[in-house]
């Protein structure tokens, strides 16, 4: 895999690119937004396809609904706001309205976790992938940059049934191909190695990328794997990998429960239990400060991956 | 108070503001020059509060509660000038580690802050709550809560909005910070409230007007609204504000909504605003 950095994007704007083709691909894709357009980078849409775009005012759950009743007569309805308002606020609405329901919408979420910044835990979601994973029928998608999340954008466009699509705020390095297609729930292997599993999935996959040359000058030959699909989890790719590796580290911008740590966890527990460690938010809420300051404070950082491949490869021995 | 204290108050809060967001390169300026003049009057002149000794339970005492958080360094300032905390505690906003998160928040312990806001819509059945906890009490003391004007497309409002008339919760007094714009731009544009005042009049409120950056109005009214309350019905004063009020270039535009200004735009916002008590 070529981690040459194309250039630094932020992954919202990825989306807003990848909206605007779905839109010119298919006239049936259509986009909600609560008053965040600038945002989410779906001003572009709006512009182009001006009877396509909704813009519903500060009423989230007035925006899912809509989507639901718009997704029974064939259009593919995106609703775009912070991750946040997407889901906490409404969990029921998606609850029985799109996942029991299986109606066709895309929850488009932006500013997930601590790398939005100074907004602080109020708007720091760091629970939205647990919430989403656990509805039936919902597939659960963080891309790790600006090219990927694009192509997931399409992807999802194109792909039939409840979809929560996870990006976040702050420009970070572009590296995964420009027109690579994304496959939901095909994991990606972006480096084969055999003495431990790092799965990464969104801004901490960049994180594991810089980690790699760290490890190998330990010693350690470390495989990386993006798990850009939460759910449904590629089982096949995970068993293999670790059938070789025998330890697994996991890393994530979420909470540790019900984040991708704990999906590749109960994997192995049920198949091929082995030493673990987990990279993420321990059961506390975020708080203001730059993208950073904040992965430092919260271990969410190059560093903190590789100690805790120390520590997995340790305790393998 | 005299209408002129509170006005110079007001100017040092806008530099305030100003500075805070200045200084970390966030936050929203727009909403918090704009509602500045309300909240001043309310803190400085018309609720009866204990600053020096800040009790989470509020009993014995008026109550604010801000659910438009995002206008959080209006807030803040205030909070210091009138003796919450110290006011050089003003320069940590927003940075690593502060008690003046983004949004107030209650997990930092920071005094005049009872509970969390940030995610637009609650702060209205918040104050609901705590005006019938008031109510159980015996407290005759009033509860007090401001939000967004682009906050009243929220569903939830228009539940404790309902509900506040029906269930005859008279000490309450919830104030709008009219300025008829909000983040993707004029409210009008992006959905329409409508006749505001005929809304809350038809769920029962008893509605006032107010020209929200005039003092003197804001002041008149506030007693007005107090001598009226535990009549039977929550009140609502609708405050026409200009969002950015005090510096020429962020009034008449949403733009300043949630942009910090760059060195050259904070030394002329301060320019036009006196330094009345002296900088944090
Ligand atoms: C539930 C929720 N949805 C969206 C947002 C993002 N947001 C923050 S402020 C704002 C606009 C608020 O408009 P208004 O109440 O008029 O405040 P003003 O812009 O006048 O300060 C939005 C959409 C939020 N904080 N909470
Ligand atoms: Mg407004």
């Amino acid at each position: 895999m070529d981690f040459t950095i194309q250039n630094q994007k932020d992954t919202r704007s990825g989306f807003g690119e990848g909206l605007l083709e779905a839109g010119r691909r298919n006239p049936k894709v259509v986009a909600f937004c609560a008053d965040l357009t600038g945002s989410l980078k779906m001003g572009d849409f709006a512009k182009e396809f001006p009877s396509r775009f909704f813009q519903t005012g500060i009423a989230e759950a007035n925006m899912v609904n809509m989507a639901a009743g718009m997704a029974l007569s064939g259009f593919v309805p995106f609703t775009g706001t912070f991750a946040a308002f997407a889901t906490g606020r409404v969990y029921d609405q998606i609850r029985q309205s799109v996942a029991y329901s299986n109606k066709n919408v895309k929850i488009a979420a932006s500013h997930a976790g601590v790398t939005l910044g100074e907004d602080g835990a109020t708007h720091q979601i760091l629970e939205d992938i647990g919430l989403m994973k656990m509805l039936p029928n919902m597939t659960v998608i963080v891309p790790c940059d600006f090219n990927q999340t694009k192509n997931a954008t399409i992807a999802v466009a194109e792909y039939d049934g409840p979809v929560y699509l996870r990006f976040g705020r702050p420009k970070v390095p572009n590296f995964t191909q420009v027109d690579e297609k994304f496959i939901i729930g095909k994991a990606q292997m972006l480096q084969e190695g055999t003495d431990v599993t790092i799965f990464a999935c969104g801004h901490l996959v960049w994180k594991a990328v810089q980690a790699l040359p760290i490890l190998k000058e330990m010693g350690i030959n470390a495989e990386l794997i993006n798990i850009h699909t939460i759910k449904p989890l590629d089982v096949e790719a995970v068993l293999k990998s670790v059938g070789k590796t025998r330890c697994v580290v996991t890393a994530e911008e979420h909470q540790r429960n019900g984040g991708l740590g704990d999906s590749i966890a109960q994997v192995l527990a049920l198949n091929m239990p082995c030493p673990m460690e987990m990279v993420a938010v321990n059961d506390v809420f975020g708080q203001s400060g730059t993208p950073d300051e904040l992965l430092k404070a919260y271990h969410l950082d190059t560093p903190d991956i590789v100690e805790a491949v120390k520590k997995v490869v340790a305790r393998k021995q | 108070m005299t209408i002129n204290e509170l006005e110079r108050i007001a100017s040092q809060v806008r530099r305030d503001i100003i500075r805070m967001v200045h200084g970390c390169q966030s936050g929203h300026p727009g909403g918090s020059l704009g509602a500045t003049d309300i909240v001043t009057a309310l803190y400085f002149d018309q609720m009866q509060i204990d600053p020096a000794h800040f009790r989470m339970d509020g009993n014995g005492e008026d109550m604010f509660f801000l659910s438009n958080g995002h206008i959080s360094p209006m807030f803040y300032s205030i909070l210091a000038r009138r003796g919450y905390f110290p006011v050089k505690e003003l320069a940590t906003f927003r940075r690593l580690g502060t008690r003046l998160q983004g949004h107030p928040t209650t997990a930092e312990g920071l005094p005049g802050v009872r509970i969390a806001s940030g995610s637009l819509g609650q702060g209205l059945s918040v104050a609901v709550g705590a005006a019938q906890a008031k109510k159980l009490n015996g407290d005759q003391h009033i509860v007090y809560v401001l939000m967004g004007d682009g906050e009243q497309e929220e569903g939830q409002i228009w539940e404790a909005a309902m509900y506040a008339p029906a269930k005859g919760v008279d000490n309450l007094i919830a104030i709008i910070d009219y300025n008829k714009k909000q983040i993707d731009g004029p409210t009008d544009d992006v959905l329409s409230l409508g006749d505001l005042r005929a809304k809350y009049e038809a769920f029962g409120w008893y509605v006032l007007e107010v020209s929200g950056n005039d003092m003197h109005a804001l002041v008149n009214i506030l007693k007005l609204a107090h001598e009226n309350t535990h009549q039977g019905r929550p009140q609502l004063i609708l405050a026409h504000t200009e969002m950015g009020m005090g510096v020429d270039f962020m009034m008449g535009t949403h733009k300043w909504h949630g942009t910090a200004p760059n060195d050259e735009q904070a030394a002329n916002a301060l320019s036009q605003l006196e330094e009345t008590l002296g900088d944090y």
